[in-house]
């Protein structure tokens, strides 16, 4: 008898993608869809899916979301886990989206402690709307809106947000991790894992940054971008767990 | 109905929501609406409800977007300021069709403008405010009991019609004491079988979205929202009416304005003056329709408001030019007296006062 030893999960619908060629959106979506189908909690999960890039994730999940307004997604998901405590809520989103405009959004969610789980893609640009600086863009990286290169300053260093979320009690499980090779995918979605148990055991708030490529905006072929991410990105914004609450330690 | 207690209108409205069935609220500070918020800090632990204190009125508003999109009665309030703010998230909760109760404690405006009563938000509570076609249902009591009959409704008439309900209040309301009673209990919240409570054995999911990024669909869905807002406009126009029938001039005023409009009626109906009032109740949906129906028997209309003059407009659409129509409005959080108010009937019955 043939074993199947891969297939779709099941918290991912079987539709295609319409990320662009090189994107780490889809591998990102796949973890998240993986770990919630081993903790088995895609019946009671509802997501909450952001603006930029990865807008139309709620064609992507097979389980209940809510669509955000830019930033807003973790004060959503908090609405959403008041009314219902017992379902597992997240929030998918981007750096301009969780770094720019819904910076005091997540501070303060991570703040309150709220048991929610954020998956937190950083490609260090705007993606959706065509290539601008993002508040992670790196020094002197060339964007459609710093054409001169990051410019430091004028408009400051790139915002570390594990390292800021980190000085908040309430944020229980914080980590940095990529999926730029498949051992990293594998420490990745263990980290997502962690943060998704974080919130099963009600300990507070948990958060999984992903650094990712944007080949598009950054002008580089898929490979390319992952060379750059490894030499540019992961300098700047190590991986590695930043909090853990010792429960889940282990 | 039990028996009648003294409340400040803040706090009635708070009772309100818990007796119509509100077991989440989130807000943000801001006068004079504070001590609503205050309540709710209480009440709410009272009734194994939540409150949550967000940390701005953008993130209040979007809580309630989650939660009223996970099913919940939920209800949020502020002022003015704060209302503006808020508007970026009640466009979207009108967008995805989710039910919510919001509350504006009117404060004199622009900006940051006073802490005193006003009118000024008319517009943006009726026209839309935020971006998008969209109505919210507006309900714009004139006394506290109002304010607790017109809370328990919001209520279901947001489930009814799955969209935003505003109760239009103002600083002097909000803060004046006035004996009340409430109703022992409000509908109970229909089934929402569209909410994302997690799928619980459902095959498909539910999808909480104002999002339609094919052109084609997006107007499908705002004919789909205009067609609703048609129907709301049938059903559920509110007002009422103070000695119109023999009127020859009909003041035209709504909230604690309409209180000031009837003492100064009063007067001139004991100087003889055939003077009356008609006062809506649904700021939206406006009732044009009944409103237009007095330009047979009145000789002049006069919107009486603490705003530059925002209600006239709405109805001079309802006189559609049939008849003149005077403004006379108050602003910055300065509130009209009866017998200012009278005085200015008197010049316009008197052929002195210029449209």
């Amino acid at each position: 008898m043939a074993e199947i030893a891969f297939a779709r999960p099941e918290s991912l619908r079987d539709v295609p993608f319409h990320y662009c060629p090189g994107c780490h959106h889809g591998i990102i979506h796949r973890l998240v869809a993986e770990v919630i189908d081993e903790l088995k909690v895609r019946d009671r999960t509802v997501g909450v899916m952001p603006v930029g890039c990865s807008v139309l994730a709620y064609e992507y999940f097979n389980f209940d979301t809510q669509e955000a307004a830019h930033g807003r997604a973790p004060a959503v998901a908090t609405g959403v886990k008041r009314v219902h405590p017992d379902n597992v809520v997240f929030s998918y989103q981007g750096d301009g989206d969780l770094a720019s405009i819904g910076c005091a959004e997540i501070v303060h969610a991570a703040a309150r402690g709220e048991k929610i789980t954020t998956v937190f893609v950083n490609n260090a640009i705007y993606g959706m709307t065509g290539g601008q600086m993002a508040p992670t863009s790196l020094p002197d990286q060339v964007t459609t809106t710093s054409p001169y290169g990051r410019k430091v300053e004028s408009v400051g260093m790139p915002i570390k947000v594990c390292e800021m979320l980190s000085t908040l009690d309430g944020a229980k499980y914080i980590a940095r991790v990529a999926v730029n090779n498949p051992a990293n995918m594998a420490k990745a979605k263990a980290a997502i894992r962690k943060a998704f148990e974080v919130q099963l055991s009600g300990l507070g708030f948990a958060i999984v940054e992903v650094l990712s490529t944007c080949p598009t905006n950054w002008g580089m072929s898929p490979l390319e971008a992952v060379g750059w991410m490894e030499k540019n990105m992961m300098p700047y914004y190590p991986l590695g767990v930043f909090k853990t609450p010792e429960e889940v330690a282990k | 109905m039990a028996e009648k207690i003294l409340m400040k209108g803040n706090e009635a409205i708070g009772e309100a929501a818990v007796v119509a069935g509100c077991r989440h609220y989130f807000g943000y500070p801001i006068t004079p609406q504070s001590e609503l918020i205050e309540y709710m800090a209480k009440r709410m632990p009272q009734v194994n409800g939540v409150f949550l204190q967000a940390e701005s009125e953008v993130a209040a508003i979007n809580m309630v977007y989650g939660a009223a999109g996970a099913g919940a009665r939920v209800m949020t309030s502020s002022s003015s300021p704060g209302i503006s703010l808020k508007q970026e998230g009640i466009s979207y909760i009108a967008g995805a069709e989710l039910p919510c109760v919001i509350v504006n404690m009117v404060r004199g405006g622009p900006g940051l403008g006073s802490i005193q009563p006003g009118q000024c938000d008319y517009f943006q509570a009726t026209k839309g405010g935020g971006h998008g076609d969209y109505h919210n249902i507006v309900l714009a009591p004139n006394s506290v009991q109002e304010m607790v009959d017109c809370t328990v409704l919001a209520f279901e008439l947001a489930d009814k019609y799955r969209n935003p309900v505003m109760i239009l209040g103002d600083g002097a309301l909000g803060q004046m004491m006035e004996p009340v009673s409430f109703p022992e209990k409000s509908a109970e919240a229909p089934a929402k079988p569209w909410a994302s409570t997690g799928l619980k054995g459902r095959k498909e999911p539910n999808v909480i979205n104002s999002l339609h990024i094919q052109a084609p669909d997006l107007e499908k869905h705002n004919y789909h929202l205009q067609m609703k807002y048609r129907t709301i406009k049938e059903n559920e126009r509110r007002w009422e009416e103070y000695r119109t029938d023999d009127a020859e001039l009909v003041l035209v005023a709504y909230g604690i304005t309409a209180r000031v409009a009837q003492s100064a009626m009063e007067m001139a109906r004991a100087a003889g003056l055939k003077v009356g009032l008609f006062r809506p109740i649904t700021a939206w949906p406006f009732p044009y329709e009944e409103l237009g129906r007095l330009v047979k028997t009145a000789k002049g209309f006069m919107s009486v408001e603490l705003s530059a003059g925002q209600m006239v407009e709405d109805v001079r659409l309802a006189v559609n030019g049939a008849k003149p129509v005077y403004f006379y409005g108050r602003t910055g959080g300065m509130i009209c007296s009866p017998k200012e108010v009278f005085g200015i009937v008197k010049k316009i019955m008197l052929g002195e006062e210029e449209k």
